[in-house]
């Protein structure tokens, strides 16, 4: 303890060495602004609420005694007389991981300073959010119509309508959030409110972007491939 | 892109204009602290006095006419979830965490004083839905604060209407204040600290908070899905949790969900919650012990890797709460083993308290009574834990008293004496005034004797085999008549003890006006927290210049150093530079 600490210094080293100064430093243990660090945290912790909801629904349906729904007849359209399972998840997937692209362009242009094509951006992966949920909602109609309940449902397991509708209900409603999320920060892109603070804000809403696609893709393998 | 530490940038702070900005819709983190401590002393009173009720019917069973079973019932829940949920919880991390962690780490506030400023409304308007739920039809949940599913939802059990969704709702409501919290504590611990504040330079009590915090952002996740699952079963008929089952007669519509498997979920949750509250309580008595034995903390690094690690393994250890719930006895065998493997960093704590008292120049303060008393409870009910973890001894004394007094000695009463501890060694601070220490040694003795009276007694109560949570004996031929006897003992000494907290408010009370000035620094304490200008300390803590520290917080009785101690921002001199040398 008699040693004092260089505060002038930036610890650069790569590799181990690199995450022990980091970690032995005063001040602050990354070299990241804090809101960037805040989301990480927010994000491991995300990623606990649903890591609960796929456990439990594996459990409820390998305890299950009940016949459980084929997914990929369940979802399956008819698109001009051409049975497709599961297309519209797919497309619905193939819109998100699009969206994640267009996110990654837009913190890309935001750190290069190309307010406009920030903000255009970022209000195109709002877009593709927006068409994702309106997708989903399209989904959930037709189940509904099907007579799929969150009590029960005539194919079999009555968990398979309400893990469903749980699961895609809570995703859904992130998918929502960030695509508020993301009109509001597109917004004061556009209108230069970072000009001073820095753009550090866009990959943080990047964070929360990529993070709501990657867990669906874990839904998508877990709810409807399996 | 150099990132300026957040805890340099003052212009950050807005300064508070108006009464409202000021103490009603403040983002200080001093002021939220008090909001959240003032807000948990207040339910945690409300669940006191409902221990109260509890015990005169247990006391006395047949004399009071306004406790019947099903409001005996509703006491047991709505205590147990008050006190563990809304006041400890609430009372370490939202109300010592705000308060400490900015000071001692040298930071102006936290890093995002809005979202902290969100944390206490949301857990304000959690504990107005869980308080709501005492005037709703039915009353609160009687379902025992595990809310163990069928019989939370189902007819039988009281509450099972409206109290169970109220109780749902401010549990999810809560862990949303707790995350918005809980983000601004380890944010602020890891990036906002000053200058020359290294992580190892940190006090033990913000290595305790910030460990509990990362352990509640990953255990509260298991609850809040736990409580949207049991909400669904109860309000859209869903079975997640639900069996098929016959009820009063009738078969119900639920089919194919699993019980067992909300248990699960619920213990990955309850299990590290023991954790979440006492941690905190571990980080705060280690510093009152050095600070008031006037000695280095024994083993610093020793005790910052006790907290990490009961923090990792208390994520695996859950299931040591269902030993009876007909699980496969290799699963009993694993969680025996990972439950006893966290003793040894816990008895290291142990050690290292004693060890710290151990020829230290031990100052009998108020504080420091309720920490040496909390080293006395704290090791008796982790004795009791040993044998609670093991499955062939937990197996007959489950849901006996045995486990009654367990818990209590361990999570209720040791981090109560902490509490009591810290609040009585930060009062200085917080209000610039002394308590009546008199008053205070009074309150420690009710307090101390009052908890064995209390829980000595329940341990033998439980080996006679006497079950929790019943309304009342009535003839059971395995219980002796003379368990009634210590019953009664038990009950007296319970209200003696409830009533003697009064003491305890009289003196924070009436010291707030009466009490005489206690100047910078009463303790002689290191940590940065006593170094502010000002006492109390004012917004932005440290007027113009945040401090610069150069040594631990533990400098207490240095040899050569003109006082017994030495702040956390006093340069190291030369002599100690020469002294430091020889020694390495």
């Amino acid at each position: 303890m008699i040693i004092e600490t260089d505060t002038s210094t930036t610890y650069t080293d790569p590799g181990v060495d690199g995450m022990v100064s980091d970690w032995s430093a005063d001040r602050q243990a990354f070299d990241l602004p804090w809101g960037k660090l805040m989301m990480w945290i927010f994000l491991l912790s995300d990623t606990f609420i649903f890591s609960v909801f796929l456990t439990g629904y594996m459990n409820v349906r390998m305890s299950q005694t009940a016949v459980w729904p084929n997914p990929s007849e369940v979802f399956a359209l008819e698109v001009f007389g051409t049975h497709m399972p599961l297309i519209l998840i797919a497309i619905m997937t193939f819109v998100l991981i699009t969206s994640s692209g267009t996110m990654a362009m837009a913190v890309n242009y935001a750190y290069n300073g190309d307010r406009r094509k920030t903000a255009i951006l970022m209000g195109a992966t709002a877009l593709l959010g927006a068409s994702f949920v309106g997708m989903q909602a399209f989904e959930w109609t037709k189940l509904i119509e099907e007579g799929v309940r969150p009590w029960g449902n005539p194919m079999g397991a009555a968990q398979f309508g309400s893990a469903f509708f749980m699961i895609t209900g809570f995703h859904g409603l992130h998918v929502t959030a960030g695509v508020i999320y993301l009109s509001i920060v597109a917004r004061k892109v556009a209108r230069g409110d970072y000009e001073e603070k820095g753009y550090a804000i866009v990959e943080i809403t990047g964070l929360y972007w990529h993070f709501v696609d990657l867990v669906w893709v874990f839904i998508f393998a877990f709810f409807y491939l399996w | 892109m150099q990132n300026v530490a957040i805890a340099d940038q003052i212009d950050e702070l807005h300064d508070p204009q108006t009464f409202i900005t000021k103490y009603i819709w403040s983002q200080d983190h001093k002021v939220i602290a008090i909001q959240y401590g003032l807000t948990a002393v207040f339910v945690g009173l409300i669940a006191l006095a409902l221990s109260g009720l509890m015990r005169l019917q247990l006391g006395f069973p047949d004399t009071f006419d306004f406790i019947n079973p099903s409001d005996y019932l509703q006491f047991v829940t709505m205590h147990g979830m008050i006190m563990v949920i809304y006041l400890l919880t609430a009372l370490l991390l939202g109300g010592f965490g705000n308060y400490l962690i900015p000071l001692m780490i040298g930071a102006r506030d936290m890093v995002f004083p809005f979202l902290n400023m969100l944390s206490y409304w949301f857990y304000l308007v959690s504990v107005i839905v869980l308080l709501a739920s005492f005037f709703v039809p039915g009353g609160p949940t009687g379902a025992g604060w595990t809310l163990y599913p069928p019989q939370a939802i189902l007819p039988g059990t009281p509450g099972y209407d409206w109290g169970i969704i109220l109780m749902l709702v401010s549990l999810a409501i809560f862990i949303v204040a707790f995350t918005m919290g809980g983000l601004n504590y380890v944010t602020t611990v890891l990036q906002a600290r000053t200058h020359g504040m290294t992580l190892m330079r940190m006090p033990l009590t913000i290595w305790g908070i910030f460990t509990a915090t990362v352990l509640g952002l990953l255990a509260f996740p298991a609850l809040l899905v736990s409580a949207i699952m049991m909400m669904l079963d109860k309000t859209l008929g869903t079975s997640f949790f639900m069996p098929a089952l016959v009820s009063l007669g009738e078969n119900l519509d639920y089919s194919g969900g699993s019980p067992i498997l909300f248990q699960h979920l619920f213990w990955f949750f309850g299990h590290p919650e023991v954790y979440i509250v006492a941690l905190p309580a571990f980080g705060m008595v280690s510093d009152v012990l050095a600070t008031h034995a006037r000695k280095n903390i024994f083993g610093y690094r020793m005790m910052v890797w006790a907290i990490v690690i009961i923090g990792g393994l208390s994520f695996f250890v859950w299931a040591h709460h269902m030993y009876v719930s007909g699980m496969d006895p290799a699963f009993g065998f694993f969680f025996a083993t990972t439950t006893l493997i966290i003793a040894v960093p816990t008895a290291i704590k142990v050690y290292n308290w004693v060890l710290t008292l151990w020829k230290g120049n031990i100052q009998l303060t108020v504080p420091m009574l309720f920490a040496i008393g909390f080293i006395f409870t704290f090791t008796h009910g982790g004795l009791t834990g040993l044998f609670l973890g093991n499955v062939t001894i937990d197996l007959p004394l489950s849901d006996t008293y045995f486990v009654v007094a367990h818990f209590h000695m361990v999570m209720g009463v040791s981090p109560i004496m902490v509490l009591f501890a810290a609040i009585y060694h930060w009062y200085p601070l917080l209000t610039g005034k002394m308590f009546d220490e008199r008053l205070g040694k009074i309150h420690f003795w009710f307090t101390f004797l009052g908890t064995y009276a209390i829980y000595l007694p329940m341990h033998y109560l439980g080996f006679l085999g006497v079950p929790r949570r019943y309304f009342a004996m009535g003839s059971m031929d395995f219980i002796p008549e003379s368990a009634q006897t210590l019953n009664q003992s038990i009950t007296i000494s319970a209200l003696i003890v409830g009533f003697s907290q009064l003491i305890f408010l009289y003196n924070v009370f009436v010291s707030l006006r009466n009490g005489k000035p206690a100047g910078h620094n009463p303790w002689g304490a290191t940590s940065l927290e006593w170094q502010t200008p000002d006492v109390p300390p004012h917004h932005g803590n440290w007027g113009p210049k945040l401090p610069q520290v150069y040594r631990w917080a533990y400098d207490y009785g240095v040899p050569g150093a003109k006082e017994d101690f030495i702040p956390q921002n006093r340069p190291v001199t030369d002599s100690e530079q020469t002294a430091g040398e020889r020694d390495a």
